[in-house]
């Protein structure tokens, strides 16, 4: 223990140790509050909580462990874009390879199973913001946003459905996708749709629907392969970051973690 | 219904079958209808929140949790049921079937003794008002276990439980039942009681809406930030049913009770793609121009579906007029007698608008288990069937 201690001492002293972390190490009061601050992923969380606010009977860490969850799956998921190829003469080959011959394929089981503890984590985290009444004056806004990112989680698990282009994908985004043909006025079955012509010329039609934007298609094909790639690979991850980051920041502000008032 | 019931005691006729674990078997196949199904888990949530203070009690729990877990486990053992539980898909259900009633009872739990130490004028678990602990290292490390351990348990599943992947896509190979990811299965249970723009469009639309405008309506200024349901049993209540029952359970009975065609199969049945389809359904119009004047068999009122507009009202919309009326009543003329009576207190509380939005919300939520019923009772199929607009409710 001597010699670790030492050592451990010699680079903790050192100049590099010194220029990432400005302060020393923490053990007091001071240097504990100063790794939270000067830490640029750390200050999201506040110096000091509430004891009874961090309990995990009350919190039951599930916002924590969404939040890991969206992580790994980020991980993990540019890991597969290196490999995966979102095309549909090649898409399922790819898939079959992570599990055949890949090293490291078993991200994709990762990511997979992954994806349904995170839906899951999301509605606990739901379940406890609202049994504690958190949503409550003045986290208001901060449970839509909760919502919006609720919404986003199984819009992300609902595109990444599709990627692996088996029987389950195609004929689950089938079935999911066929409710946007009856969306009122912009789905071609949907109740209105019929009211929108011109000289009787019909603008909303199989070709021009909601599904037909969702799916660059009348069918799930090449282009809803394409389009749910980019929606679940980019669009929808960006929007998320950015929610998280006011989701989080807006803790915070709203005043930590719920109690008591 | 009645053929049901009597279904039902025919099976647990010990002259018709075979072993006692069979006739076991028949009779949860049959509770498992959705006119048994859902009415018994609704029951069951009620006993729940009514005896929250008996039934949260950690040996109860843990009898509750022992209990269910046999029952599960035992299940496995039937060759069927095992099949659906073992498909990589439906593994996540067994998940949230498992932590959502834990974390359910957990908050309960909580809920029960805060509700117990208020009434004795004590201190709640989340009172405490100057014991604030730093982040580093009372958090981080929490955090860091947390990771670490969700790290694992991820790895370790993904080792143990091969992830969905079934035969590559075949456009032309519909295969039967045809489902949905599973957190939308509950959605897609939906599609048997209303229409697509409903089920698919509306109701989603509706719960995002309702949860975001959740705050705003509930003005109750009690129970912020700590475990409680005696100081807001109502709101609790109807989320718990809205998230239990209408979500959580009718994504089980979409998942292991919903098979080829979609015909009701209990869960220890053989999923057979030639069992004959459902009954026919009727509309309000039809009971209403049809089938009560033949059954009243009185001069003036002659049975027959409006064909010919009548006072410039066009052939539909006469057709179509008890349903806009009961549907008319239900969406406007019962908030207002409800303001009046059931809901004075809220009313005067939240005042017009937020009345308002909350009845929107409050409605919809409950033509869901509505339609359901006059579906299982009478066959309704529509109130307002106007398939000219595409426009069925």
């Amino acid at each position: 223990m001597g010699l670790l201690n030492s050592v451990g001492n010699y680079f903790r002293e050192s100049q590099v140790w010194g220029s990432i972390f400005r302060h020393g190490v923490p053990r007091d009061r001071r240097t504990r509050a100063m790794a939270i601050l000067s830490n640029v992923f750390l200050h999201l969380h506040p110096v000091a909580v509430r004891k009874s606010g961090i309990r995990l009977s009350f919190t039951w860490c599930m916002g924590g462990l969404t939040f890991f969850l969206f992580l790994a799956e980020t991980i993990t998921g540019v890991l597969l874009m290196f490999y995966y190829r979102p095309v549909v003469e090649y898409a399922y080959a790819d898939i079959v390879g992570l599990r055949a011959h890949v090293t490291l394929g078993l991200l994709r089981e990762i990511h997979r199973w992954g994806a349904h503890a995170m839906v899951i984590a999301i509605w606990l985290h739901m379940l406890r913001v609202f049994l504690t009444g958190s949503y409550k004056p003045p986290r208001e806004f901060n449970w839509g946003v909760g919502v919006v990112l609720l919404t986003l989680t199984l819009l992300l698990s609902f595109t990444g459905y599709l990627l692996p282009w088996d029987q389950l994908a195609i004929w689950a985004i089938t079935v999911g996708s066929n409710m946007a043909r009856a969306t009122p006025f912009a789905g071609h079955e949907g109740p209105g749709a019929a009211l929108l012509q011109i000289g009787g010329v019909p603008l909303i039609h199989g070709g021009s629907d909601a599904r037909f934007l969702l799916l660059g298609g009348t069918v799930v094909g090449p282009g809803a392969l394409l389009r749910f790639y980019v929606l679940h690979c980019v669009f929808i991850p960006v929007v998320v970051s950015v929610l998280i980051a006011v989701h989080f920041w807006r803790v915070r502000k709203d005043g930590g973690i719920s109690g008591p008032l | 219904m009645m053929t049901t019931f009597a279904h039902i005691l025919a099976s647990v006729d010990p002259a018709q079958q075979g072993s006692a674990i069979d006739r076991i078997k028949s009779f949860v196949d049959a509770l498992c209808a959705p006119y048994y199904f859902v009415p018994l888990t609704t029951l069951l949530l009620v006993i729940a929140l009514v005896s929250y203070k008996q039934w949260t009690r950690p040996k109860a729990a843990l009898l509750v949790f022992v209990a269910f877990t046999v029952f599960y486990g035992a299940s496995m053992l039937d060759e069927d049921f095992f099949k659906i539980i073992k498909k990589p898909d439906n593994v996540p259900i067994t998940m949230m079937i498992y932590f959502t009633g834990f974390c359910t009872w957990l908050g309960f739990r909580q809920a029960a003794v805060n509700d117990d130490r208020m009434k004795r004028g004590e201190p709640l678990i989340e009172s405490g008002a100057d014991d604030k602990v730093l982040v580093w290292p009372d958090l981080v490390y929490t955090e860091l276990i947390a990771l670490v351990l969700c790290t694992a348990f991820l790895v370790v599943w993904a080792i143990l439980l091969k992830a969905p992947l079934e035969p590559p896509a075949n456009p032309t190979n519909i295969p039967n039942p045809s489902k949905a990811p599973w957190y939308f299965l509950g959605l897609q249970e939906l599609l048997v009681y209303f229409d697509p723009w409903i089920a698919g469009v509306l109701l989603p639309g509706l719960i995002i809406v309702g949860l975001i405008a959740l705050p705003y309506i509930d003005k109750n200024p009690r129970g912020n930030g700590y475990y409680t349901l005696k100081e807001r049993p109502l709101v609790i209540s109807v989320f718990m049913f809205g998230f239990v029952i209408m979500w959580c359970v009718l994504i089980v009975l979409g998942t292991f009770l919903r098979g080829p065609n979609w015909n009701l199969f209990g869960p220890y049945e053989t999923w057979d793609p030639h069992r004959p389809a459902a009954l026919l359904n009727i509309n309000v119009s039809d009971v209403f121009w049809v089938v009560l004047p033949e059954k009243l068999n009185v001069a003036w009122w002659k049975p027959g579906l409006p064909s010919e507009a009548s006072f410039g009202i066009p052939a539909f919309l006469v057709r179509e007029a008890p349903g806009i009326v009961l549907l008319g009543g239900y969406f406007f003329a019962l908030p207002v007698f409800l303001a009046k009576t059931v809901f004075r207190k809220i009313y005067t509380q939240i005042g017009l608008i937020r009345y308002a939005v909350f009845w929107l919300l409050l409605s919809w939520m409950f033509i869901v288990p509505i339609k359901m019923v006059l579906r299982w009772l009478f066959n309704m199929k529509y109130f307002v069937a106007i398939t000219e607009w595409f426009l069925n409710v």
